[in-house]
Formats: structure tokens, C-alpha cells, sequence
């Protein structure tokens, strides 16, 4: 898919790099980012004792998956302005193919395949093992709020 | 097992709901999700803001809480899709959140969740999914 605006300044790795250990949730979970570049963005989830959803199966909750996609998501859109623009979720949709392995943590891939000046699409779909194997693919749109200052709050 | 048994045994079962801090009440059969705010939960330092994610896991343990109470059965319900819809920023506050089982056939459920902090009028978050039930 072609870049819908192809003067948007280059990713800054930083920022994206940032997002995973600077946001208290994501620090909390052990986000670790994968890589951010050309819109998309990869991060990994490690499985944790303390994570799981059910203790049964020892597989990851699925709620630190929506975590995750929500995060990655923001990422992508990072890598796709190049600065952190406060960003808020307007909605956010997650299919649930299959549980993840047992003691496994989970890996998400997002793509923001467009952005306007004020909102910002992204896909997104998360593995355990293998990319080409989901257990959940999610849609999302975002509203991006202007640059950071006095009085610019109001969304998250 | 009263109602109040089977919500013990759910929020006494996952690791992630302690992970979030979640608890719940009822009054009757009616639950209400509850979410203490806690430092760990923010996904935006600078309003300080909730997590999205932290958000639309709270409403889908909500979901699974009231199926566990009134679709009781011993093994656990499953997700198969969420949407959900982030309405106002989740401050720092305790968050609240209830369900509804709009359609409990044999083998899905449908259930929209809504979630709020001050007043129940202004919900910060809702959720609509779909819930594969466990057999007996």
C-alpha cells in the first residue's frame, strides 16, 4: 500500500522506543519494542506468572493483549509521524482466533495504512509463535490530538 | 454455589485481575465491576489518563464476571470478538463498570458493557462482544 502522504517526517525510533518502557501500564506489563519504521510497528508482550488468564492452561489473559494491540497501535502511528502526538482511541475491535500457547508470551504487529491530519487507521495482529498463525487481529481508529502544550488535554 | 460463590471463585481464578486490582459487587445477580485507579493502570502520564487497554480489559472481565455468575459452569467462558468504544479519558478515579447479557443462546452469548467514573450518566467506555459459552 503507497504512503497517503509522503512528506510526513521520517519515524524517530526514539519516540517509538520510548513508548514502551516511559507509559506506567506498558512499563507494568514488560512491553519491549521490536522495531518501529515505515508506519508499522512490533512489539513483544514476555508471558508472566501474573498475567495469566487462566490458570488451567498458563495461557496469557487476553486482556494484556488488548494492552498490547492498543500500545502497538499508538506505535505505528508514532512510526508513521516521527513524534509522539498525544493520541486518543476512539474505538479499537479484537478478534479472537485462538487462546495463545501455554506460557507463552505474545508478539503484535500494527500498521497504520492511513492518517488524515486528525485521525490515524491502524490493523494490527498478534502471535504467539508464528506471524502467519494469529491469535487475535484487531482494527482501531485514533484521534490525534495537536501538538503538546498549555490546555491542548482532554483525550487520552 | 450462590452468586456470590461463583464471583468469589472468578476473581479468585485469574492472575490478570489481580494484576489490575479488580473487584466486584452484587446486588442480587447484577454485577458491578469495579476498578480502583492505580499508577500502574496509566497509559497517559501527562492528563494522567487510563490505559486503553487496561480499559477494555476491565470490560471484558466484567462480561466473563457476570456470564461466570449467572451461565455458571466450571470450566471458563471465551472471547471471540470485542469492540469496544472509548468515550471520555479514564482519570485517575475509580472506574465502574456493569453488563448486559443482551442474548444468552446455547452456545454464544452477547453482551454490552459500559463503564464509568463519577456519574453513571457520562460513561468513559463501552464494549459490545461476542462470548463462546463453556459446556457443563
Amino acid at each position: 500500500m503507497s504512503d497517503p502522504n509522503p512528506n510526513l517526517p521520517n519515524p524517530n525510533l526514539d519516540a517509538a522506543a520510548a513508548m514502551a518502557t516511559e507509559v506506567p501500564q506498558a512499563a507494568a506489563l514488560g512491553f519491549q519494542m521490536v522495531s518501529a519504521a515505515d508506519a508499522r510497528g512490533v512489539m513483544h508482550a514476555p508471558w508472566r506468572e501474573d498475567l495469566v488468564g487462566d490458570p488451567d492452561t498458563g495461557v496469557i489473559a487476553s486482556g494484556v493483549v488488548t494492552s498490547l494491540l492498543d500500545h502497538c497501535c499508538g506505535m505505528a502511528i508514532t512510526a508513521t509521524t516521527g513524534e509522539r502526538r498525544p493520541t486518543a482511541t476512539l474505538d479499537l475491535r479484537i478478534d479472537y482466533m485462538r487462546p495463545a500457547a501455554s506460557r507463552a508470551g505474545v508478539t503484535v504487529e500494527a500498521h497504520c495504512y492511513y492518517m488524515t491530519r486528525s485521525i490515524a487507521f491502524v490493523r494490527a495482529h498478534a502471535w504467539d509463535a508464528d506471524p502467519a498463525d494469529p491469535i487475535a487481529t484487531a482494527q482501531a481508529a485514533f484521534m490525534l490530538a495537536g501538538p503538546v502544550g498549555p490546555g491542548t488535554g482532554g483525550a487520552a | 454455589m450462590t452468586p456470590e460463590d461463583h464471583l468469589r471463585a472468578f476473581l479468585a481464578r485469574a492472575p490478570y485481575i489481580r494484576f489490575l486490582g479488580m473487584t466486584a459487587e452484587l446486588a442480587g445477580d447484577e454485577l458491578t465491576g469495579v476498578l480502583p485507579f492505580s499508577p500502574h493502570l496509566i497509559g497517559n502520564t501527562l492528563l494522567p489518563a487510563l490505559h486503553g487497554g487496561v480499559i477494555g480489559g476491565f470490560l471484558e472481565m466484567t462480561a466473563l464476571a457476570q456470564l461466570a455468575v449467572t451461565q455458571s459452569t466450571p470450566r471458563v467462558h471465551k472471547t471471540i470478538d470485542v469492540t469496544i468504544e472509548y468515550l471520555r479519558p479514564g482519570r485517575a478515579l475509580t472506574t465502574y463498570a456493569r453488563a448486559d447479557l443482551r442474548k444468552v443462546g446455547r452456545r454464544i452469548a452477547n453482551v454490552h458493557v459500559e463503564a464509568w467514573q463519577e456519574a453513571r450518566s457520562q460513561p468513559i467506555a463501552a464494549l459490545r462482544g461476542h462470548f463462546m459459552l463453556a459446556e457443563d
